[in-house]
Parts: C-alpha cells; sequence; structure tokens
C-alpha cells in the first residue's frame, strides 16, 4: 500500500491514547500511518467514523458507554469495514476468546514493535466476522445503530417496546419515537432471543414491554388477539401461529417474576 | 510516620492473654463455661424430669462469679496484656477459683443439689473452668496463627487487580515524553504502592498510614482518568492513630473506581468519611452504582478479603456491610477504637 495507512484510536484514558499517538509517529518512517482522530467512548468513536473513515481502528475493551467490543459489532456494519485492532490492559475473558478465536489484540502497555505487526496484519486481513463477535459478546449489542439525516443515532436496545418489519427497514418503536433501523428482523430476532419474542411475522416485542392481551373481532367474525403494551398506546396483532407459543412463554415469565 | 511502623510492631499478633473487652471472647467464654456446667450436671443427674429444676439452680450459682469474673478480667485486661503467658494463666486461673469460692461462700444459705459443698469445691470448679477456657482460647488462637493465619493474610493481601498494575504503566508510559515530571512522581507513588503491597502484612497500620497510601493510589488513579475522578474527604473527626488492618482501605477504593467511576463518561465522586464514635471507629464509603455490562470481576474477592481480615484482627467487633441505595453503591465499616500505646 502506497498511501499513508489511516488510524483512527478509542480509548476512554487520555495517556493511553497519547502513548498510541507517540508510538504511532515513532513508527511513521517504516510503516507510513496518519492518527486520522480519537474518541473516549465507542459511541463518539462511531458517530466519527461514520463519515471520516479510517483503515485500521485501535479499540480499547473496557470503556465507558459503549464498550470496544460493541463498537467493533457497530464498525462491521459500516461500508466499508474498516479493520479493528483490539487493546487492552488485562481482561482474561477477552483474551481467552481472541485466542480461541485468532482474534489479534494488543495487551497494554503496548509496544512499538507489537502495534507495527498487528498494523501490517490489519492491512492484509479481512474484518472480524459477525458470527466471533456475537460469540464475545453472547448478550447482543447495547445499541442499534440508526442513520438518520447523514448523522448516527444509538437507540439503546433496553428502550425497544417493539420491532417492525416494514419493506425494506425494521421499525423500532421506544416510549418517545420510532427510529427506522437496517437489520434484519431474524437477525435481530437470533441476538436479542432473551429479550424479545415474536408476536407476528413482521413484529418482535420486548418481554418486558408487555401489560396484557386484549381480545379483537375481525369482520369474518374470527377472534384474534392484540398485545397490549406498558408505556406506548399501540396495540400490536399476534398471529394465529404463535398465540400458543406465546401464551406459554409470557405466563412462565409472569411466574418467574412472582 | 516512620517511627510509627516501629511502634506497631510491638503488638504481637499472637496474644498471651485472650482480649476480655472483646464482646466475642466474652460471649464465647459465656458459653463455654454454661456448657460444661450443664454436662456435669447431665451427667450427674439421674432422672430426667428434674433435669431443667436442677439446671436452672445451677445456674443460680454459676452465673454470679461467672459475671463478676468477667468484670474483672475486663477491668485487668491492659495489664493483662502485658504479661507473659505463663503470669496470665496463675492470674486468670487464681481469680476464678477466688471469686468462686468467695460466691460460694456469700451464697451459702442458698442450699442446692449438685452444687459444690465446700468453698475447696467450688475454688476447684473456678480454677476448673478458667483452664478450659484458656486453653480453648489459646488452641484457638493457635488454629489462626501464626502459620495458618499468616499465609492466609499474605495471600489476602497479595491480590491486586493487575488491571490496575498494567493500565497505570501504560499511563506513565503515555505522558513519559510529555511530562516526564508527572511521569517521575507517578513511577514513585507505584513503587511505594508496590513496597506496601508486598509486605507481609501481618500487624496493624495506623489510619494515618492507610490513609497516606489511598491518596498516591488516587493520585495514580487521576493521572488516567483525568476529571473523572472525584473524591470528597471526610475525616475531622477521626483519630489518625486508630489502627486497622493493612490496605484495608486501598482495595475498597480500587473497587470503587472499577466499578464506579470507569463505566461512567462523566465525573462520578468517591466520598469517605470516617468519624469516631465513643470507643468504635466508622467508615463509610459511597460511589456510584452502575450495573454492570459483561464486566464483573473480583469485587466479592475483595470484600470478603477485608471482611475476613476484620474477623482475624477483631473478631466479631468489626463489620462490614455494603448495601445500593439511591443510585449509590455504599461499603460500611465499624471497628473498635484500637491504638497503640502512647509514649509515657
Amino acid at each position: 500500500m502506497s498511501e499513508e495507512l489511516r488510524v483512527f484510536i478509542v480509548d476512554d484514558e487520555a495517556p493511553a491514547r497519547s502513548r498510541l499517538r507517540v508510538l504511532l509517529a515513532d513508527l511513521a518512517p517504516e510503516l507510513p500511518n496518519v492518527t486520522v482522530g480519537e474518541a473516549d467512548n465507542g459511541a463518539v468513536a462511531l458517530a466519527w467514523l461514520n463519515d471520516a473513515p479510517a483503515d485500521v481502528v485501535l479499540v480499547d475493551i473496557r470503556m465507558p458507554v459503549m464498550d470496544g467490543i460493541e463498537l467493533a459489532q457497530h464498525l462491521a456494519r459500516l461500508e466499508p469495514p474498516p479493520a479493528v485492532v483490539f487493546v487492552t490492559a488485562y481482561d482474561q475473558y477477552a483474551v481467552q476468546a481472541f485466542e480461541l478465536n485468532a482474534i489479534d489484540y494488543l495487551l497494554k502497555p503496548v509496544r512499538a514493535l507489537r502495534l507495527k505487526s498487528a498494523l501490517e496484519k490489519a492491512q492484509r486481513a479481512a474484518t472480524l466476522p459477525a458470527d466471533v463477535l456475537r460469540k464475545l459478546a453472547p448478550e447482543g449489542r447495547r445499541h442499534l445503530s440508526c442513520s438518520e439525516r447523514g448523522r448516527i443515532l444509538l437507540v439503546p436496545v433496553a428502550d425497544i417496546v417493539y420491532l417492525k418489519a416494514e419493506l425494506k427497514y425494521v421499525t423500532a418503536r421506544t416510549a418517545q419515537r420510532e427510529y427506522l433501523l437496517e437489520e434484519s428482523l431474524t437477525q435481530l430476532e437470533q441476538e436479542y432471543a432473551q429479550r424479545f419474542v415474536r408476536v407476528h411475522r413482521n413484529c418482535l416485542v420486548a418481554r418486558g414491554a408487555v401489560a396484557g392481551f386484549e381480545r379483537d373481532h375481525e369482520a369474518d367474525g374470527e377472534t384474534r388477539w392484540l398485545v397490549l403494551l406498558k408505556s406506548v398506546a399501540d396495540k400490536l396483532p399476534v398471529s394465529r401461529r404463535q398465540w400458543p407459543a406465546l401464551k406459554t412463554t409470557l405466563a412462565e415469565a409472569a411466574h418467574a417474576e412472582k | 510516620m516512620k517511627n510509627g511502623v516501629a511502634s506497631i510492631r510491638q503488638i504481637p499478633w499472637r496474644r498471651a492473654a485472650p482480649d476480655f473487652r472483646n464482646l466475642g471472647v466474652v460471649l464465647r467464654t459465656l458459653l463455654l463455661v454454661n456448657g460444661f456446667a450443664a454436662l456435669g450436671i447431665l451427667a450427674r443427674n439421674g432422672d430426667w424430669s428434674t433435669l431443667p429444676q436442677e439446671l436452672v439452680e445451677f445456674a443460680a450459682l454459676l452465673e454470679p462469679p461467672l459475671i463478676a469474673a468477667l468484670v474483672l478480667f475486663y477491668l485487668l485486661q491492659p495489664g493483662l496484656r502485658r504479661l507473659p503467658t505463663v503470669l496470665v494463666w496463675i492470674v486468670v486461673v487464681a481469680s476464678a477459683a477466688a471469686l468462686a469460692a468467695a460466691f460460694r461462700l456469700v451464697l451459702a444459705g442458698v442450699e442446692v443439689d449438685g452444687a459444690p459443698d465446700g468453698m475447696g469445691r467450688a475454688a476447684a470448679w473456678g480454677a476448673v473452668a478458667a483452664v478450659l477456657v484458656l486453653s480453648y482460647f489459646g488452641l484457638r488462637d493457635r488454629a489462626f496463627s501464626p502459620a495458618v493465619a499468616e499465609a492466609r493474610l499474605m495471600a489476602l493481601t497479595a491480590r491486586i487487580r493487575p488491571h490496575f498494575l498494567f493500565n497505570s504503566l501504560n499511563a506513565v508510559l503515555g505522558v513519559i515524553r510529555s511530562d516526564p515530571r508527572r511521569a517521575e512522581a507517578a513511577l514513585e507513588e507505584l513503587s511505594d504502592l508496590f513496597r506496601v503491597l508486598m509486605q507481609e502484612n501481618r500487624e496493624l497500620a495506623t489510619l494515618e498510614e492507610e490513609l497516606a497510601l489511598c491518596r498516591q493510589y488516587l493520585d495514580l488513579e487521576r493521572l488516567r482518568l483525568g476529571e473523572r475522578l472525584a473524591v470528597k474527604w471526610d475525616f475531622d473527626q477521626c483519630p489518625m492513630d486508630a489502627l486497622v488492618p493493612p490496605l484495608m482501605l486501598q482495595p475498597l477504593l480500587e473497587n470503587a473506581v472499577y466499578h464506579g467511576i470507569e463505566p461512567a463518561a462523566t465525573t462520578g465522586e468517591i466520598a469517605i468519611a470516617i468519624a469516631r464514635q465513643g470507643d468504635r471507629i466508622a467508615i463509610d464509603l459511597a460511589n456510584p452504582f452502575h450495573r454492570e455490562g459483561r464486566h464483573h470481576s473480583g469485587n466479592r474477592m475483595a470484600l470478603d478479603n477485608i471482611r475476613e481480615r476484620l474477623m482475624l484482627f477483631f473478631d466479631l467487633e468489626a463489620s462490614l456491610d455494603t448495601s445500593v441505595a439511591d443510585g449509590e453503591y455504599r461499603v460500611r465499616i465499624r471497628l473498635p477504637y484500637r491504638h497503640k500505646a502512647r509514649p509515657a
């Protein structure tokens, strides 16, 4: 690669960022690179990288707001996705997972030579596959990202009441408003099997948001059920196929709460 | 402060006499002597139906001298602490025997079956009970110390989070070119901290030493975390010579930083209040509470470690409780106010 390598640094500690910056500058004669920006957590980094692309992102694992693993999951969805190199001081679980999945990582304090070889590897290697990231964060991302007028909005998964598939988008409904997501409902269902339950071919509802059910009479005389929600007035139809399964899982959940 | 370290070492970890001012020791003594007496009654009892009656009557004879003995030892405690083991045994056994005999004389009017007949037998009972109690505490002390307890204390205190060490070193490297003086200071603090961490922390330390250590630790964390870390100290009412288990506060602060400050992007405050309440020291620590994501390590371990060491040093008189309220995680420690002997 004749061009300079564009590197972005994400770490919540200022001295740690400055350490990486200094090392990158030291490496520049051998490995031409430029630091295109830095951020102190995953959410800030994501907003930045959405409009200012980088080739490699150096990502600290333990950060407030959005940690490194979740940031990597979001970065993998960018077009084109940057290469991600994880940096960690001491996180046995993450390191174990990296070893298992042959993911390159750097240990703090970071050494110049290790950084160089990681950058060279990152230039060649493909991005981290989604299933590997899924393994690192089995409980799923904590935010879903939504692109709105050129900006990235992060929707906390915990705030989502229901997800509805419409044409090529998925709508996420929170107590306040709706967001359009570029996601697939099936994948969301797999990622958040614990949190959401399918009520209809095109709809997933947060288990905790269900207030109850209401009987609805349709014109053809058939009855169907509607889900009532705690924080939103919308009523969501339950498909005949989902009704028996839904009734038992929610009954079990209510029982477990007692 | 330097000679402070030396004088703490004068209080030996193994005590010749049980600490009769300790609630745990008093309770154990009461249970032991009463249990012993109950066994004696049970052994000579011929008829189940009269057993409760006999127990009550014997208690009337037993409790007054027993309580008198405990009061006496409570008063004698400062003196007993300085005596060699043999003298402690002589004093305790002799006074127990004397008290038993004296109460026998006073209560001579009360005739009870199975009670010691004469003053001689009462004295013998008192002596046997005292020997029993002293042997028990001697054994107990030996079980907890020195080999077992020392090994455990060392193992317990050696657990500093590697997370902190590597992040601190990384932070020092991060400022070493831009601010060499800050880097120097940080390395000095780090080496001071590790000197204490790697000592055999078997003796109690003063609160003053412990607080100095905490400041150095927090200074290092401030290098990494900058504005995000705010600390509120409140120890105007706190006697600096109070003795505490070494490295009692620092691991709690480390927990507070790890779980309370690091997970937030904005400034978080750790509040530490230490005050003397009569003959007790109250330590209260609060930090912001965050529901943990996938990071949870070592919190319980550090707390159990400190609780265990408090128990080893102060028995039942110290306590450590944690609670979550109003978005805060709180640790509450209560321990008896001990201080090293002041130079006369």
